[in-house]
């Protein structure tokens, strides 16, 4: 290498130097693991060709940590904490998620009132998710106020959330057969007082990205994917519809509430940066909507099934009956006894599909878990959409994909 | 769900599924030898009333003790009928090749990767055979049921720094 870049040096500067070809070699450049553009710690190597990516291979599984050995050797139960570590932006999704994949395995029907529950929380998360997503876009191309007006959205979101559920991140809310507690009082009030501060900030931010001269340089037409394209390389969420492909679970198999509930699907038409992010910005809109009419109508009623073999009974039984006793020490000591079969379930989390394949043997732990990333697809599909393309478009496109670390690399 | 689709898969392939069945909560599940998988999944794909054209998710399994002993597990969709199917084929132990669907859809590149790291399942012909989390020195494939769980890695030789630093990345990795 630096024989070559020696003989860059000593070539004789032809005698009209200024219309002479300006001689370039390529480079490779390593982006990450740890760099602050690399969310998370994704290792790039880029080949360039003067500022234009010639090719690029990624490196992943610096941030893996067996997810899927972990849960084989934990009850069904204890694999929920896991789960929050997936995407931890949005953790309450994958709870969510996985705990509809262990009742579609034990064919179990949860009360209405936890439908609901699980979808205002996981609608929140979404808000949380995509706020994240467009602060952490500002902030890289150079908008700090961005990234400070949604963090404050955000973290009033995480402060209703800590209400209802305890944690501010790792926060951890569904149960299998339902969800862990019910809201507190006047949570609805406050919620809605969060979503229309939200919605202020989302004005405010809207206002200054959507016509921004610099960010519309950045975004439009940079990143982009063909609707065919993306499809192959199964692409989901936000990052498909970008490209005018209108598949969204919610609507295209709907679980939980959502068929009830009145809320659009926005489709881009380019797939490009600038695409995704005006979907994101419309989703939180419609995630508002979403919230505000479960509010309207959910009824009062039980949280959990009342069936002791999947759900803990409540302590008194513990304490005072027999039955109340041995339950709770078979499901703390055992796990649930879920069915033996293998099933696959799908939601929509804030970036596309969240699947999980379960297997179970019948007994108390799971006999396989295998989670279907969201941003596994889109990580994967990144060097296409930047072949050619320039060095700087790598970062916009690195964000608005979206790709969490924790749940690509498990 | 698309009961239509698991008759049009098996009358065309008679031979290579082996059986098909009703999953938990209705999903519809044909189980493939694995000598056809590719021609099925391109039929899959390219077939105007069945068009999965998107594969969202491969992995697979280890059953140990049965025969086979692993199992590749297919989830297709279709974005154009909406509707979806799961492929299974059994891999043994002592001839765990399957082909690759990588060339069907873009998508199943680094599932693929995936399932051989993880399971130490080939996948013949594939563009890019590489582990996908684990590095190349790593022994073992960690969720095999065998693979122990608190079992340590032996160290690797250090390598030398003109290969990491300079080189077209650490043990030609890249």
């Amino acid at each position: 290498m630096a024989k070559d870049i020696e003989k860059t040096v000593t070539q004789a500067a032809p005698a009209n130097a200024l219309e002479a070809p300006f001689p370039t070699k390529r480079m490779l450049l390593n982006l990450g693991p740890s760099h602050p553009a690399m969310h998370g710690t994704v290792r790039a190597v880029v080949e360039l060709d003067g500022e234009n990516i010639r090719s690029m291979k990624l490196d992943i599984g610096f941030l893996h940590r067996g997810f899927e050995k972990s849960c084989e050797n934990v009850t069904w139960t204890q694999v929920f904490p896991y789960t929050d570590r997936l995407n931890y932006v949005s953790s309450i999704m994958n709870n969510v998620g996985y705990a509809l994949a262990v009742e579609k395995l034990c064919k179990l029907e949860i009360p209405e009132r936890a439908q609901y529950l699980r979808v205002i929380t996981s609608e929140l998360h979404r808000i949380c998710d995509h706020l994240t997503l467009v602060g952490a876009m500002g902030l890289e191309l150079g908008a700090m106020t961005i990234l400070i007006y949604t963090m404050e959205g955000r973290d009033l979101v995480w402060d209703r959330l800590t209400e209802i559920c305890g944690a501010r991140l790792t926060s951890n809310y569904a149960r299998i057969g339902g969800v862990a507690r019910d809201m507190p009082d006047g949570w609805r009030e406050k919620v809605e007082k969060t979503l229309d501060q939200v919605a202020e900030l989302r004005e405010e931010v809207g206002k200054l990205l959507n016509r921004n001269r610099i960010v519309i340089d950045r975004l439009q037409g940079t990143g982009a994917i063909s609707r065919e394209e993306a499809i192959d390389f199964g692409y989901t969420g936000p990052c498909l519809r970008a490209t005018g492909e209108p598949y969204d679970v919610r609507k295209a198999s709907p679980y939980l509430v959502y068929d009830r509930l009145d809320f659009d699907v926005p489709v881009g038409s380019r797939g490009d940066n600038f695409d995704r992010y005006l979907i994101r910005m419309e989703e939180l809109k419609q995630s508002d909507r979403i919230v505000r009419q479960c509010f309207e109508q959910m009824q009062p009623g039980e949280i959990v099934v009342e069936d002791y073999r999947y759900v803990l009974p409540p302590k008194p039984e513990v304490y005072g009956t027999i039955e109340g006793a041995m339950a709770h020490f078979k499901m703390v000591m055992e796990g649930i006894k879920v069915p033996p079969g293998e099933a696959y379930s799908y939601t929509e989390a804030a970036n596309g599909e969240l699947g999980f394949y379960l297997v179970s043997d019948g007994g108390g732990r799971p006999y396989k878990i295998g989670v279907r990333a969201p941003g596994w697809n889109m990580l994967m599909g990144l060097p296409r959409m930047l072949q050619g393309k320039l060095l700087a478009d790598l970062i916009p496109t690195f964000d608005t994909i979206n790709m969490i670390g924790g749940e690509v690399e498990q | 769900m698309s009961k239509a689709a698991i008759q049009r898969l098996k009358e065309r392939f008679p031979e290579a599924v082996t059986e098909t069945y009703e999953g938990v909560g209705g999903d519809d599940v044909a189980v493939v030898r694995k000598e056809s998988i590719r021609d099925v999944c391109r039929f899959l794909k390219e077939d105007p009333a069945l068009r999965f054209d998107m594969a969202p998710y491969i992995t697979a399994a280890d059953y140990l003790g049965s025969e086979p002993r692993f199992d590749v597990v297919y989830q297709l969709y279709s974005t154009v009928h909406n509707h979806r199917i799961r492929l299974r084929v059994g891999v043994p132990a002592d001839d765990a090749v399957v082909p690759t669907v990588a060339t069907v859809w873009k998508g199943a590149d680094w599932y693929e990767r995936y399932c051989w790291d993880m399971y130490g399942i080939r996948f013949d012909g594939h563009p890019d055979p590489r582990r996908l989390y684990m590095y190349e020195e790593f022994e073992g494939h960690p969720l095999r049921k065998d693979y122990s769980l608190r079992g340590r890695q032996p160290l690797m030789p250090e390598r030398h720094v003109d290969e990491s630093f300079r080189g077209p990345g650490p043990a030609g990795r890249d």
